[in-house]
């Protein structure tokens, strides 16, 4: 399972690193005559309405759908970090606002909240990236605290203190490192969660535009041609739920190692 | 317990004043001008104009606008929707039913799914758990909007056992139903079956057994109520990601409700609906966590004695 999984995520990597590798033709390619298309030797998963190859399409997707996951895990690990320490380094005023903001983001519905930043900011990719961030920060941010917290009474930083080191030198030499393996392991499986999000607000066309080829966007293209042409909806699919399984996967086997 | 009720309702407040200014907030940081903004892709007279300039107190300080907004949220006044033209509240209250009826069916299929499986899979041979958590491995990694659309192609477009669109009857119903229900069944199993293995190992259920219950009698009478606490704190937590779930659910089975609601005024960028079910939801949110305190007492009559 672990080693499907690992090499499932590895193949997606290349696919998203060098498409070109993986398949001969490109995502743009029309061929009005061989429009809606089963399976067959020539097209592997068949056409779409443009005629362009699905297979090729899910190969130059990976890219942009991996972006957006990684991208808004990455943004969020940040600024929700940022906040952690606020909180737990910025004395009880500060730890107490950012706090209750915490568990006021975490307490509205996430979709709802990110179609809320979308209607503000208007669709798109980074648009889309900022959108999940914003409500994926505070688990970042309550995690970060109470590992600062902790360490924070540990001997080695007082230790430091001590030793009369600087503030900012003590948060990144000595406290950060050691709330780093918890916050990799949350943000592992979190690249799953953000990846769907990401994939449902581009279904929902709230993301990239076409004819990119993202995953999610695929499948909404081919939502008029479900009932005849399955292939279209179907694959982009499988390739978002195996990389979703296969981070889920790693993430749990990461968890349970540091548990 | 008053203290419990009384922490619960002042985080409650805390909650609803939080969505309320989030939602101000998106209105101010949106750019362009407030008018503009709340109007959207509309043309209106200028009549009009002055009457929303008006209403929102938008020629005043910012702090007054607050205000303002502040109390006519407390009135319970959303706005109005120029794209629609009406009143938010009446916009969204025209929608609730189908949307509810979705979700309650979920919730409802979901808890009683979950927990059958939960009480048949807990502790039994290694082959029936590992096919059951590979199941729901697979249950927390499929997108709902995928799932969705496999339904519709498998069972309305290549069977046809159901309709692929509306919300007349049950047949209609049964689809989006499983959709919505799927993630939130194999979560609740999970944590189900991990707390009745837990319970399952108690002393006190080797007691109950040499009395002569039978497995499932343990199961049912001693073991399943243990894991009812943090189920129902689960729950809690999984009605946001139900009405998350139902937007895409009900834009691909084309149902009217809350989330075909929110799409269009995402699109048409109609900000008044859209922080309207912000805070609609955050509403639900609290009401939920309130009756889930409450129920907390019911399963456990130990907490009832507890401040």
């Amino acid at each position: 399972m672990r080693i499907f999984a690992v090499a499932f995520l590895a193949l997606i990597t290349l696919a998203a690193i060098a498409p070109g590798l993986l398949t001969g033709s490109t995502p743009d390619a029309a061929d009005a005559l061989a429009a809606l298309q089963g399976p067959s030797a020539d097209h592997l998963l068949g056409t779409d309405a443009n005629g362009r190859d699905v297979f090729t399409r899910i190969v130059y997707g990976a890219a942009p759908s991996l972006l957006a996951g990684l991208g808004a895990t990455a943004l969020a690990v940040v600024v929700g970090t940022a906040l952690g320490l606020l909180a737990a380094l910025g004395g009880r005023v500060v730890d107490e606002i950012v706090m209750r903001l915490v568990e006021i983001v975490l307490s509205l519905p996430t979709l709802l909240l990110a179609l809320l930043v979308i209607t503000v900011t208007g669709p798109g990719t980074v648009n889309v990236i900022f959108a999940i961030a914003l409500y994926t920060a505070p688990s970042y941010a309550r995690l970060v605290r109470a590992q600062t917290m902790v360490i924070r009474k540990a001997g080695f930083v007082e230790a430091a203190v001590s030793l009369g080191l600087s503030r900012g030198r003590i948060v990144t030499r000595h406290v950060l490192p050691n709330a780093f393996e918890p916050l990799v392991v949350l943000a592992t499986i979190e690249v799953g969660t953000a990846l769907v999000a990401a994939a449902s607000l581009s279904y929902l066309g709230l993301g990239p535009q076409p004819p990119a080829p993202e995953w999610g966007a695929m499948l909404s293209a081919g939502r008029d041609y479900f009932s005849v042409a399955w292939w279209i909806a179907v694959f982009p699919g499988v390739a978002i739920t195996l990389t979703v399984l296969s981070i889920t996967v790693v993430g749990r086997r990461l968890q349970r190692r540091i548990a | 317990m008053i203290r419990r009720i009384l922490t619960r309702l002042s985080t409650s407040i805390l909650v609803l004043w939080g969505a309320v200014t989030v939602s101000f907030t998106a209105l101010h940081l949106t750019p362009g001008n407030v008018v503009d903004v709340l109007i959207g892709s509309n043309i209106v007279t200028p009549e009009v104009r002055a009457q929303i300039i008006a209403d929102y107190g938008l020629d005043e300080p910012l702090f007054v606008q607050y205000a303002t907004y502040l109390g006519r949220v407390l009135r319970g006044d959303l706005g109005r929707s120029y794209q629609l033209h009406e009143p938010v509240a009446s916009a969204i209250g025209a929608q609730l039913g189908p949307s509810l009826q979705l979700a309650g069916a979920s919730l409802l299929v979901a808890i009683v799914v979950s927990t059958t499986l939960a009480i048949l899979t807990a502790r039994r041979r290694p082959w029936i758990r590992g096919l059951s958590s590979g199941l729901e491995l697979i249950g927390v990694s499929i997108p709902t909007f995928w799932t969705a659309i496999l339904l519709l192609t498998i069972f309305s477009f290549q069977l046809g056992w159901f309709p692929a669109v509306g919300a007349d009857g049950f047949a209609a119903l049964v689809l989006p139903v499983i959709a919505v229900a799927l993630p939130i069944t194999t979560m609740l199993t999970q944590m189900m079956r991990e707390g009745l293995e837990l319970t399952l190992e108690q002393p006190f259920v080797l007691t109950a057994r040499t009395r002569g219950m039978s497995d499932l009698g343990v199961r049912l009478r001693h073991a399943l109520r243990h894991v009812l606490v943090p189920t129902v704190t689960l729950i809690g937590w999984l009605v946001g990601l139900t009405v998350g779930a139902m937007v895409a659910v009900e834009q691909i089975f084309s149902r009217q409700g809350i989330g075909q609601l929110t799409l269009t005024a995402v699109g048409g960028k109609d900000l008044p609906v859209v922080m309207g079910v912000v805070l609609l939801t955050a509403v639900l949110y609290v009401v939920v966590n309130i009756v889930i305190d409450l129920l907390y007492l019911l399963i456990d009559p130990r907490l009832r004695g507890a401040t």
